[in-house]
């Protein structure tokens, strides 16, 4: 049973920093547009002029 | 900085973006966080539970089991302390002001179930209620999370499609130069110049030029108006022959706007607040609930149970209680049906529009750009020669007159003819082949209108087309949508009681009414005069669904028990429709009304179904005989439950809304 006293702390540690990558992508922005990435491919805004 | 940029010569103006945007992203954020927090915190706290669970049955060390519920309540406070926030700031909210709402018994129960779970704890006991209160919160912050994401939604669409219609004015500068200007710019005393087919920016008055103006929008009157100078017109009616010159008199949309402004607040105030099925059941369900649990008491402490046993499983009724079901009952099937809305071209503006929607039992309709389509249609196009439309749309498409408009739209592929020439307020001519082709008044084409024509179109406007000898006549007209017969029918089979206000002539009013066999109809209604007509069938009790588009039509869609407006509709009618539906059919009011009676009876059924599980789960709380796994099963299988059956509101019971409905693109704009 020893063997929890460190495979806890672990498991616990894993998904806080799942949850801290999780809230790091909320608050980045990434949950804001979730269509627009689809469409983004469309934008010729970024098309540097090759002639 | 903007002034730099004009010196520089760029005229720079603020953007005004919906200041709510903001608001509304950050609040959308923060109920993610929350989620995510309750859900790491749930997750966690499952896995140390099913431990203890399997570990009471087999071989689990006391030790060992204080150690899981220790680090149980180690996750679960903080994350409960941050994650419950928007239950219990609604729940102090509504105790504050005296009264109960959901909230109230959800944050009891949770800081009860943690409350007695820590005590536990501390005394080694074998049970602790950590995950029962965790989930609970990560299953109701799921419910607001949707239920927020469709409304956003809603409004995202509603706001991309106004962007389109950004105004801009014609702007008569220092040096008697026309410059474009953004219409909010604009500041009373400047001259702008109107084009025809132009809509008017703001209220002025009319300093130079002669025209009709179409001021639908406005009065609902679809019969243009002469304007000579010195005339007052207003912000958002079009222009539709001749270039006017406008002093403004007042900018944006002030003064036209005045008496709608106030018509629309009393409206607001007075509007009966209706009260939510979710709410009224909480309204009976908290003190049931609550004298439950002290009856629990006192009946165990007269039996002779100690103290501590007695408050343990007075507790343990009211977590066992805690309204899970019964929270995501009505929002869960809210969310269904307001997607299954979205996919038929119908947002959402207020959440509890479908349980209004449900109820309705009358339907008043705006005339134009509700009943007909807002913008004009060849009426007689079946009756032309169609190589004389093609030439006569072919022509059109290098007009902007509205008239225009409604030919052009029989051309298949936009080539306009090389050197097309408009003549104001006339008409516009080409040469093809040495062949002179004219499309405009019947003077300007030299043609003779046939009397039967402006006798079967009355009301519509003529215009003549000529090309070298031949020659005819299009009826443009404002035509009904092409589904407004089969739908109204439909309507008044349910027994809906139907009625037709609009501000337009009897004349327009009459035959339309006739051919949709509506027999209540009002024709020349000012604004306050259709709010006055929907107080008296609020009065009558009836519950009253307004469709409407116009400005005018405004003060009425905030009156009515609630509000539809097609897409198309003034900004100021969007605002306060309580949906909106895409499209050139009629078809989205009755969907709307059948899928709200339907999801309302979803929610019926799920709340009888959280009844039913109360019935069984209080008994056996009561008994003392729940232990935490006993809750966590039932708690979650009743929300399973539930959830389930709000999904039947995505099943194609409803037959007439299957029709199919096409959502985007919208082509009106």
């Amino acid at each position: 049973m020893n063997v929890l006293v460190y495979l806890v702390p672990m498991a616990l540690a894993l998904g806080l920093s799942g949850l801290f990558a999780f809230l790091w992508s909320v608050r980045t922005g990434q949950y804001d547009d979730l269509d627009g990435a689809a469409v983004r491919i469309l934008d010729d805004g970024d098309l540097r002029d090759v002639s | 900085m903007i002034d730099t940029l004009e010196r520089m010569g760029y005229g720079a103006h603020p953007f005004a973006v919906r200041g709510s945007e903001d608001e509304d992203k950050r609040a959308a954020r923060q109920l993610l966080k929350y989620l995510a927090v309750a859900g790491f915190a749930a997750m966690n706290i499952m896995l140390l539970s099913v431990s203890v669970w399997s570990g009471n049955v087999t071989d689990i060390t006391p030790e060992t089991r204080d150690f899981f519920h220790w680090l149980s309540a180690l996750i679960a406070l903080p994350a409960a302390a941050y994650a419950g926030q928007p239950f219990f700031r609604s729940a102090w909210a509504a105790l504050r002001s005296a009264s109960v709402n959901m909230d109230v018994p959800i944050s009891l129960g949770i800081v009860l179930a943690l409350g007695l779970s820590v005590i536990e704890t501390v005394n080694h006991a074998e049970h602790a209620y950590f995950d029962s209160a965790v989930m609970l919160l990560f299953f109701l912050l799921c419910g607001r999370y949707l239920d927020r994401a469709m409304r956003a939604r809603t409004r995202a669409a509603a706001g991309n499609l106004a962007a389109y219609r950004a105004a801009t004015a014609h702007k008569l500068d220092a040096k008697q130069q026309l410059v474009e200007v953004p219409a909010a710019s604009l500041k009373p005393g400047d001259l702008i110049v109107v084009r025809p087919g132009d809509r008017v920016p703001a209220d002025g008055n009319v300093v130079k030029g002669t025209s009709d103006i179409d001021e639908n929008l406005i009065t609902g009157e679809t019969a243009g108006r002469s304007i000579t100078p010195g005339m007052l017109i207003y912000a958002g009616s079009q222009n539709l022959s001749g270039a006017l010159t406008l002093r403004i008199t007042a900018a944006g949309e002030r003064t036209l706007l005045d008496e709608i402004e106030r018509l629309l607040d009393k409206a607001v105030v007075s509007k009966s607040r209706t009260v939510q099925l979710a709410d009224a059941a909480a309204r009976y369900y908290a003190p049931i609930v609550h004298t439950a649990a002290a009856l629990t008491l006192a009946g165990w402490l007269l039996t002779g149970a100690g103290l501590h046993s007695a408050v343990v499983v007075a507790i343990s009724v009211l977590i066992i209680t805690c309204p899970c079901a019964l929270a995501l009952a009505v929002p869960a099937v809210q969310v269904v049906a307001a997607g299954r809305l979205f996919r038929s071209g119908i947002f959402l503006n207020a959440g509890d529009a479908i349980e209004r929607l449900a109820e309705v039992d009358t339907v008043v309709f705006d005339k134009t750009g509700t009943l007909t389509l807002p913008e004009l249609r060849v009426v007689n196009a079946s009756a032309i020669d169609p190589a004389m439309l093609q030439a006569a749309a072919r022509l059109a498409l290098s007009s902007h007159h509205p008239l225009a408009a409604a030919v052009r739209r029989h051309h298949a592929n936009g080539e306009p003819f090389p050197d097309a020439v408009e003549e104001p307020g006339q008409g516009i001519r080409t040469q093809v082949d040495g062949m002179e082709l004219r499309l405009g008044s019947a003077a300007f084409c030299n043609v003779m209108v046939p009397e039967d024509l402006a006798l079967e179109h009355d009301g519509a406007s003529l215009i003549a087309f000529r090309c070298g000898k031949r020659s005819t006549v299009f009826a443009v007209h404002q035509a009904l949508r092409s589904d407004a017969v089969d739908t109204v029918a439909a309507l008044a089979a349910l027994g809906i009681e139907l009625h037709i206000l609009s501000g337009d002539r009897s004349a327009a009013v009459e035959p339309l009414a006739r051919e949709l066999r509506i027999a209540s109809w009002q024709a020349g209604m000012k604004p306050a005069e259709k709010v006055a007509v929907l107080e008296g069938l609020k009065a009558r009790n009836r519950r009253v669904l307004m469709v409407g588009d116009g400005i005018n039509d405004a003060p009425s869609l905030a009156a009515a028990n609630v509000s539809m407006s097609p897409i198309g509709a003034s900004d100021i009618s969007q605002a306060h429709a309580d949906a909106i539906f895409l499209g050139d059919r009629l078809q989205p009011v009755l969907t709307a009304v059948l899928i709200a009676r339907y999801a309302r009876r979803l929610m019926r059924q799920n709340l009888w179904l959280a009844v039913i599980y109360n019935a069984v789960a209080v008994p056996v709380a009561v008994a003392g005989m729940v232990t935490p796994l006993i809750a966590a099963a039932a708690m979650s299988g009743s929300s399973s439950l539930v959830t389930l059956n709000a999904l039947r509101a995505l099943s194609p019971a409803i037959q007439a809304a299957r029709a199919e409905n096409p959502v985007l693109p919208v082509k009106t704009l």
